[in-house]
């Protein structure tokens, strides 16, 4: 799997430029207006504002100012913090962007006056495209516009859109039609019908959602940010009913300090870390060379269900391999081997060449084309189903049963030695799932080769991880029942859909949506269009069609068909880094209470001190402490809202066990050491 | 504490659990619209109900249409009941010939009792005639209490069914409520409280020769009738003024067990319900779990404060043993005292056998804490499940997300729609009892009112309203609540605690109904565990602890520690 990527930088954080220019950006993100979309975050700036106005009273009228200027100071950091952590965010992405950009630079088109005439074109600025326009790209032009190719084989170079430099073939027809514009013709010609118009490209799209600019709040977000509104508002009641229950006690609170208990009450950090994690998600899947069309396709693959997996290419390798070579009785192991790859010398496909392996491996006979002086070999056909050689008087056959014995009764009518045991060996194959390829000389069946698909060696072990996050695997592949069944037992999947046409697979999908289960598929042909865009993730491959690239909700820049499995895996952490800050977030608040709640009513209430069970050093220094806790904790966890919380495929129940231990036990033990450690610097330094 | 004490607690609570999982089954059919026990009997007195009042029972009504039409029908039981109270003097079974009630208190009393909240800021012996008593506050404890069931089974009905659109009708789970729940088990246990002695009778008073010889009158009425489904109705508004602590209220320790089971067996049966309806009795046990974990900590917290007493009466000579027996009747005793206070106030019941304003601080926080917490371990009749699964929703939200997937529980996909309500219904608590009692700590008519200086007039105040909010209903003891501002905020802060939760539960319901019910695999979040009942238990407890940790350090936390100190007001 290629997992290079054309932005991907060293350094898992964030360069000095980036710091630099995101510290900027928090600046401008202090606009009231646009902090309004993080309630949180917005309210923590118009307390800080007011505070501000305080302490220009205080100002004015000459009142002591250095705790009130501490109280104000932080309020705004902890504003400024998580402005940072989301530019930091953003400002990752916006690298990638640039680089994007630079393919994008305006190129010209050779448009086709008449589509149908190649020699006829005018040559026009790709902006001025329009949908439908046909145009001649030549090796060595940068392709205008993204399109089908409707005539001709190209080579063309995708590095600018997928990182990796190796060209690719493009052809008219089949699943490899499509082209993306800003990729580059390296040989040869085509002639490609616009269907993007500019603007609205795939590159175009790819640069706004790296960007960020289209960034709307998903699903979970926003459900998750009616909460942190809801916690907000139950502190602001909190906050302002002691205004009058401390005048009741003779504790009558300042605003600041009131301020300054509502603000490390109100679930600043994950308010703060939330759209940073939000975007991280999404760059995640960028870093593993997939596109989301929307987040909201992110989080829907944390909640699948079934993964629909094509057999070929995800679960096994993509070819069938010769993994035996049954004789007849009276024919050696060893003998039927030798006449098999004398079979297979001029066989270019990858099962005449396993078959070479099998006998080099197995039997130890090394090809030697120089005995096979003379020969003239038999290329495989769809009518005869035959290839072999013809040397001499021999004539060597191997290919589909039926047509190697039809093959042996055409050279003797009356052959009938070994066909039990040859018709014996085709059915244990085809029991085992494999494919039977007979193998003949003249009048004689010789034996049957074993061709197998291969499953990928690891593939099992991933299959348990799913089913143990309680995912089930689906394998669709064209084969007949029998061999589809004894792959799927071999590989490990829950279900399989034999003899799989895409109607099927979208009768399969919905069914399982019927009961309520997410699905997530991946597929390239224009024929998966219609499951992938009923799929609640569907997974085009770039290498595929137009037609599937629009139905799908991700398109996987290095067509790795694998790579499922860790889009949904992003989906979950997306998910739990969400939910871990959110609980870490309030387990926070039982520290700061016991730092401020004494420090407001000690004056009042000597006794209250019993609570100060941090045995922090003055009233003043509890308070300062808890403020710049709460501001200095959302610095801290950036890299960890960026990263995301560690993850391992398990079942949820463990998850939660753990995350619960480490994020809500950790939540509620840390701050009572940060602010304990804090007040020591502040009492030290005679801050307060 | 002593192990006769813990003892009798134990057995209380085992009596309860005992009669709840039958009587959840029970229940879980009756709402199912199945055949059960009482079918043959009470089934054609059901079918000429709904003949009469020209209902189809197959007819379901959507959430909206549901709740709309409990909000009609509690609506016509305020204005019914504040009619019955401002014309009392004009109507019949008034032997003492008691006068109408002041508009501010006949508000106060219809809120208070439609509500299923019964704080009474009168003396029942000394203002209610036997007619407002029976035809009025009886029948509302019973209304009231069918009310808090219906929408409980609604929102399990909800939870229970996939892409549905409707969750059952109202008409027809109030009559069965009644008909088939509250009706026999208020038969049975009021003959059962007659046999220990609780008086049920027309007559308004006897007189009694005292050994003086002395003339005393003693006030009594149909006591038994309407003290059985108080209790069972989690209503709590007694006959007489100091409740349960009434000898013809509850006259023996045995009766006081009896009143405690009759509390919690209801609230108890219908979690047991809950699992057999959603079809997953694991569920309802992890629940169980976690009513069982607060509400036992709660009652050994006021048994522990309550024994441990007062250290400046200790210090002048008292008996260390007796504990602190001030405000608490002799016949019950520490422990089932405390047990009382903590079931009344987990539950939303509000009688009282002792003054809770007499306890410990710290003992006496115990109540007003469980109240606070949304009284949901188990809670008032009805009341107390959908709020413990309004709690159980935030919580799955919460650190559901950490499991890696779109939080889910009981199979239902739990996402903005979901949270705006369940958080709207939580933000109800905190505004009403902090909003009111921050406002009240600094009027000086509300403060007219108060009953002492210094912390414990905070408490005071705080659980005035935490009660009325709550719809408990309990009182602290000291407060003179009897004045238009505490009569109408505390009327207000009954209604909001009431309807404006239940309007976004109901909404909850009516999403969640529409929604399929997903099959669960070991991707799900376990909702049935030991993790997720440590779990919710620490939401309520954290949650419930922010919110008012500050108000009670002022009052409660603050008294205890000067309290320690030897300081007094």
């Amino acid at each position: 799997m290629s997992t290079h990527t054309p932005a991907k930088t060293g350094s898992p954080f964030a360069s000095p430029e980036l710091i630099g220019r995101a510290a900027r950006d928090a600046l401008v993100k202090l606009n009231p207006v646009s902090l309004m979309r993080n309630p949180v975050i917005f309210v923590t700036e118009v307390v800080a504002a007011l505070v501000t106005v305080l302490f220009l009273r205080d100002f004015l009228v000459g009142n002591p100012l250095a705790f009130t200027g501490q109280i104000m100071a932080w309020l705004w950091f902890t504003v400024l913090f998580a402005n940072f952590a989301e530019a930091i965010a953003e400002g990752r992405g916006r690298a990638q962007a640039d680089s994007l950009r630079k393919a994008r630079t305006d190129t010209v088109a050779h448009r086709l006056r008449n589509p149908s005439d190649r020699t006829s074109v005018e040559r026009v600025s790709a902006l001025d495209l329009k949908l439908g326009d046909h145009v001649l790209v030549e090796a060595g032009d940068i392709i205008p516009g993204d399109g089908e190719i409707i005539l001709g084989i190209a080579s063309v170079n995708e590095a600018a859109i997928t990182g990796e430099s190796a060209p690719v073939i493009r052809e008219s027809g089949g699943d490899r039609s499509a082209v993306t514009g800003g990729t580059t013709v390296i040989s040869d010609w085509i002639v490609v019908r616009i269907t993007a118009a500019p603007g609205s490209s795939f590159l175009d799209r790819m640069i706004a959602l790296v960007e960020g600019a289209e960034r709307q709040k998903t699903p979970n977000e926003l459900a998750l940010t009616i909460l942190l509104v809801g916690m907000t508002l139950i502190f602001l009641i909190a906050v302002i009913s002691l205004a009058g229950l401390g005048r009741y006690s003779a504790a009558d609170v300042p605003v600041p300090v009131l301020v300054a208990l509502l603000v490390t009450l109100i679930p600043t950090t994950i308010g703060g870390l939330l759209s940073a994690i939000g975007i991280a998600g999404m760059d995640r899947l960028i870093r593993h060379n997939v596109l989301a069309m929307s987040g909201r396709a992110v989080e829907a693959a944390g909640d699948v269900d079934t993964l629909l997996l094509d057999k070929t290419g995800t679960i096994t390798f993509g070819n069938r391999m010769a993994s035996e070579i049954i004789p007849v009785p009276g024919v050696s192991e060893h003998e039927a081997a030798l006449i098999a790859v004398q079979a297979s010398l001029a066989d270019e496909t990858a099962e005449g060449r396993s078959i070479l392996e099998l006998a080099r491996e197995k039997y130890g006979i090394t090809s030697d084309a120089a005995a096979m002086a003379g020969a003239s070999f038999v290329p495989f056909t769809a009518a005869t189903r035959l290839s072999g050689v013809d040397v001499a008087d021999r004539s060597i056959r191997k290919g589909a049963v039926d047509a190697v014995k039809r093959f042996v009764h055409s050279v003797d009518a009356n052959a009938s030695t070994g066909i039990a045991a040859f018709d014996a060996a085709v059915d244990k194959i085809a029991r085992s799932g494999g494919t039977p390829l007979g193998l003949a000389e003249n009048g004689r069946l010789l034996g049957v080769i074993h061709l197998k698909d291969v499953v990928k060696p690891d593939i099992k072990e991933r299959f348990a991880e799913l089913r143990r996050m309680g995912i089930r695997t689906v394998m669709v592949t064209g084969d007949n029942p029998v061999t589809a069944a004894a792959i799927a037992s071999e590989a490990g999947v829950d279900d399989f859909i034999a003899e799989a046409t895409p109607q099927d697979k979208l009768a399969y999908i919905r069914t399982e949506q019927r009961h309520g289960r997410l699905v997530a598929m991946c597929g390239d042909g224009t024929n998966d269009a219609p499951a992938l865009a009923q799929a609640d993730v569907g997974v085009a491959m770039q290498s595929g069609t137009q037609a599937a690239r629009e139905a799908g909700n991700m398109v996987d820049l290095d067509s790795d068909p694998t790579k499922l499995i860790e889009i949904v895996g992003i989906g979950k952490q997306l998910l739990m880094t969400r939910g871990a800050l959110t609980t870490f977030s309030i387990a926070n608040d039982v520290a700061k209470y016991f730092a401020i709640i004494p420090a407001l009513f000690i004056a009042a209430i000597p006794e209250l001190g019993l609570l100060n069970v941090m045995g922090l050093h003055s009233p003043q220094s509890a308070i300062l402490s808890a403020v710049i806790f709460n501001a200095l904790i959302i610095i801290a966890l950036i890299p960890l809202a960026l990263r995301g919380v560690a993850y391992r495929a398990e079942a949820a129940g463990t998850v939660l066990a753990r995350n619960l231990a480490i994020y809500g036990g950790g939540g509620v033990i840390l701050p009572f050491i940060g602010i304990k450690l804090i007040d020591l610097a502040v009492a030290a330094l005679g801050l307060a | 504490m002593t192990v006769l004490g813990w003892l009798q607690i134990a057995i209380i609570l085992a009596l309860v659990v005992a009669a709840a999982v039958p009587l959840g089954g029970y229940m879980a059919r009756l709402y199912a619209g199945e055949r059960t026990l009482l079918s043959s009997v009470l089934g054609p007195v059901e079918r000429g109900l709904y003949r009469l009042a020209g209902t189809d029972p197959k007819v379901e009504q959507s959430a909206l249409g549901y709740t709309l039409a409990m909000l009609a029908f509690n609506a016509a039981g305020v204005a019914l009941l504040y009619g019955l109270l401002r014309l009392q003097g004009l109507l019949p079974f008034n032997p003492l010939g008691f006068g109408s009630l002041s508009p501010d208190l006949a508000f106060n009393t219809a809120v208070s009792f439609v509500t299923n909240t019964n704080w009474q800021s009168y003396g029942g012996e000394t203002t209610m005639s036997l007619f407002s008593q029976m035809a009025g506050l009886t029948v509302q404890n019973f209304l009231s209490a069918a009310t808090g069931l219906a929408l409980a089974v609604a929102l399990v009905r909800a939870f229970a069914r996939s892409n549905a659109s409707g969750v059952g009708n109202f008409f027809v789970d109030m009559t069965r409520s009644v008909l088939y729940v509250l009706l026999p088990l208020a038969i049975i246990t009021g003959l059962a409280q007659v046999a220990m002695g609780v008086p049920q009778t027309l007559n308004a008073s006897v007189t009694a020769t005292t050994l003086e010889g002395a003339q005393q009158t003693i006030a009594m009425g149909p006591v038994a009738s309407q003290m059985a489904i108080k209790q069972l109705g989690t209503n709590g508004g007694g006959f007489f003024n100091v409740n349960a602590a009434h000898p013809f209220e509850n006259p023996t320790p045995f009766s006081n067990a009896l009143e405690i089971w009759q509390m919690l067996v209801i609230s108890m049966a219908l979690v047991f319900a809950f699992g057999r309806l959603i079809g997953d009795r694991r569920q309802a046990r992890a629940l169980v779990g976690v009513i069982a974990l607060i509400l036992v900590a709660g009652i050994a917290i006021a048994y522990w404060a309550e024994a441990a007493g007062t250290p400046s009466l200790l210090a002048a000579g008292l008996d260390p043993t007796g504990g602190n027996m001030e405000g608490k009747e002799v016949r019950f005793g520490l422990a089932a005292s405390a047990m009382f206070a903590a079931v009344t106030t987990g539950l939303s019941d509000g009688a009282v056998n002792a003054m809770h304003g007499s306890f410990t601080p710290l003992g006496g926080m115990v109540p007003m804490f469980l109240i606070q917490l949304g009284e949901i371990l188990p809670g008032g009749v009805g009341s107390g499940l959908y709020g413990l699964l309004v709690m159980a929703v935030i919580t799955v939200f919460v650190a559901g997300l950490m499991v890696g997937r779109t939080p889910e529980y009981l199979g239902k996909k739990i996402e903005a729609k979901e949270v705006k309500m369940a958080i709207l219904a939580v933000l109800i608590l905190p505004t009403a009892i902090l909003g009111f009692s921050g406002v009240a700590a600094v009027l000086p008519d509300a403060l007219a009112g108060l009953g002492n200086a210094g912390p414990h007039g905070l408490s005071e105040i705080l659980y005035a309203y935490s009660s009325a909010a709550g719809n408990n209903g309990s009182a602290f003891g000291g407060l003179s609540a009897n004045s238009p501002w505490w009569n109408t905020t505390l009327g207000l802060a009954m209604l909001l605690g009431r309807f404006a939760y239940i309007v976004p539960m109901m909404a909850i319901a009516g999403s969640l109904a529409a929604k399929p019910r997903l099959a669960a695999s070991s991707g799900t979040f376990p909702t049935h565990g030991l993790l997720f009942v440590g779990l919710l238990t620490g939401v309520i407890l954290i949650l419930g602890g922010l919110q008012f940790f500050p108000a009670l350090a002022l009052g409660p936390l603050a008294e205890q520690v000067q309290m320690l100190a030897g300081k007094t007001f």
